[in-house]
C-alpha cells in the first residue's frame, strides 16, 4: 500500500516515538512507534508498515500494515494487510483480512446499531489488492482472487 | 509413539517450501458434523488454533459467532521457551508456553478447531495444552483434530486450514512468517525451514488416551491418511 498523501492524513513518520494519550478529529497516519491509547472516533487510522503501536485504538477505521499490541474498536470497518502483525481483540462491523496477516486475539463483529430491528440491505465492496479475503456477518466473499463484504446480516 | 522424531530440518524439497501458496480441497466429516452445530442462532465461542485464515474467520462471523484466533504451532517456536528437562535433554517450558498463549476464562468456549496441532507441537506440550483445551471448553463443548496415519509418512506437509464450506475445507501447506525462528533445541523445535515437521504419529489408542478426560470421542477415517476426532468434553 502507498504511503498517503500528508495533505490528506496527519502523519506521524517513522522516527518518531510517541508515549501517551493520541487524540485527534482527522485521519491518521503512523510509521513510527505509539504506546498508549489513540481516539480517532469519526476517523481513519492507517498503521503503516514500519508502525509500532502498543495501544488500544478508538477510531471509526483501522488499517494495520505494521505491528500493533492492542485492541480495536472500529464503528466502520478494520484492515489487516498481509504484512500485519497483531495482538489483541477486534470489535468492528466489517473486516477485511489478506492472507499471510498474523492475528492473535478475538474478532467480534458487531451489528450497527442504528440499524437493529430492521433487514439490513448488503452492500458489497471490492477489496484491493485482489488477495484480500473479507469477513463480515451475512457477507458473501470471494475466494482468494479477490473479495467482498457486506454489511452486517443481523441474525437476532 | 515419537516415531518421526527428529532433529534435523526438513528438508529444501518439503512442499511448503516450494509451493506456497498452492491449496487443496478437501471433505471434512468432522466439520461436516460441527457445521450443524454452527447453524445454531446461537452466538458461539469458536477458538481456531491453526494459523490465522481469513476464510474461518468469514465463515465463523457470517454465522454470528465469535472467532478467537491463536496460531500455537508459531508460538511454539518463542526461543525463550527453550529449557532442560531433569536428565539436561532439551525442552520446552510448558509452563511458561500456557503463561503466554491460550489464556483464557475456563468453560469460554464452545468449539475449538484444533487441527493438526498434536501432530506438529513438540511432545512436550502436547498433554498440558490438551488439558488445557479441556479446561477452557464449557460442557458439552466440542473439539476437531486431525491426526495423521503411520501411511502418512514423516514427511507429511503441515498444512493451514481453511473452511471453505460446511464439510469443505482448502489446505495450504504453511510458509512459516517473517517472525519465526528456527528451533534452537535440536530434537524438539519444529519450524524449520519451509514449514513445520510432523513429529510423531498418534495411534487409536494414543488419541483415546490424550482425551482421556474428555466425555466422548468420534473417529472419522479419511482417504488421506488422516484421522479426523471429534471429542466432547
Amino acid at each position: 500500500m502507498e504511503t498517503p498523501k500528508s495533505g490528506e492524513f496527519a502523519h506521524i513518520g517513522k522516527s518518531v516515538v510517541i508515549k501517551g494519550e493520541l487524540s485527534g478529529s482527522e485521519d491518521l497516519y503512523i510509521d513510527g512507534r505509539v504506546s498508549g491509547t489513540i481516539e480517532l472516533r469519526g476517523n481513519r487510522l492507517t498503521v503503516g508498515p514500519n508502525g509500532q503501536i502498543q495501544a488500544n485504538i478508538n477510531a471509526k477505521g483501522v488499517v494495520v500494515q505494521g505491528k500493533l499490541e492492542g485492541n480495536i474498536q472500529a464503528s466502520d470497518r478494520v484492515e489487516l494487510r498481509a504484512s500485519a502483525v497483531m495482538v489483541g481483540d477486534v470489535v468492528t462491523q466489517r473486516i477485511a483480512i489478506e492472507d499471510g496477516a498474523y492475528l492473535k486475539g478475538k474478532v467480534d463483529i458487531q451489528k450497527e446499531a442504528s440499524k437493529s430491528g430492521s433487514k439490513p440491505e448488503a452492500k458489497t465492496e471490492t477489496a484491493s489488492p485482489a488477495s484480500l479475503a473479507a469477513a463480515a456477518p451475512g457477507g458473501t466473499s470471494s475466494g482468494s482472487s479477490g473479495s467482498s463484504q457486506t454489511s452486517p446480516e443481523q441474525k437476532k | 509413539m515419537k516415531i518421526f522424531r527428529g532433529g534435523t530440518s526438513a528438508g529444501p524439497e518439503t512442499p511448503a517450501s516450494s509451493k506456497p501458496a498452492q491449496r487443496l480441497s478437501r471433505k471434512s466429516s468432522g466439520l461436516g458434523e460441527l457445521a450443524r452445530q454452527l447453524a445454531s442462532e446461537e452466538v458461539l465461542c469458536v477458538l481456531d488454533l491453526g494459523a490465522t485464515s481469513p476464510a474461518n474467520i468469514r465463515y465463523l462471523t457470517e454465522r454470528g459467532h465469535k472467532i478467537y484466533s491463536e496460531d500455537l504451532l508459531v508460538a511454539s517456536t518463542d526461543p525463550s521457551l527453550a529449557t532442560k528437562d531433569e536428565q539436561g535433554h532439551p525442552t520446552l517450558d510448558a509452563k511458561r508456553f500456557l503463561g503466554d498463549n491460550l489464556v483464557y476464562p475456563n468453560a469460554h468456549f464452545d468449539i475449538v478447531l484444533c487441527w493438526n496441532l498434536a501432530d506438529y507441537l513438540d511432545e512436550s506440550l502436547v498433554k498440558p495444552v490438551v488439558d488445557k483445551l479441556w479446561s477452557m471448553l464449557k460442557p458439552g463443548g466440542v473439539l476437531l483434530a486431525f491426526f495423521h496415519t503411520r501411511d502418512a509418512g514423516p514427511d507429511a506437509p503441515c498444512y493451514r486450514y481453511h473452511v471453505v464450506g460446511n464439510d469443505l475445507l482448502e489446505m495450504q501447506p504453511i510458509v512459516p512468517p517473517r517472525e519465526v525462528k528456527h528451533g534452537h533445541t535440536g530434537t524438539t523445535h519444529s519450524a524449520v525451514g519451509g514449514g513445520f515437521r510432523l513429529q510423531r504419529v498418534f495411534n487409536n489408542r494414543h488419541i483415546e488416551n490424550l482425551f482421556r478426560d474428555f466425555a466422548s470421542i468420534k473417529f472419522f477415517l479419511a482417504r488421506d491418511n488422516v484421522r479426523e476426532v471429534l471429542v466432547v468434553r
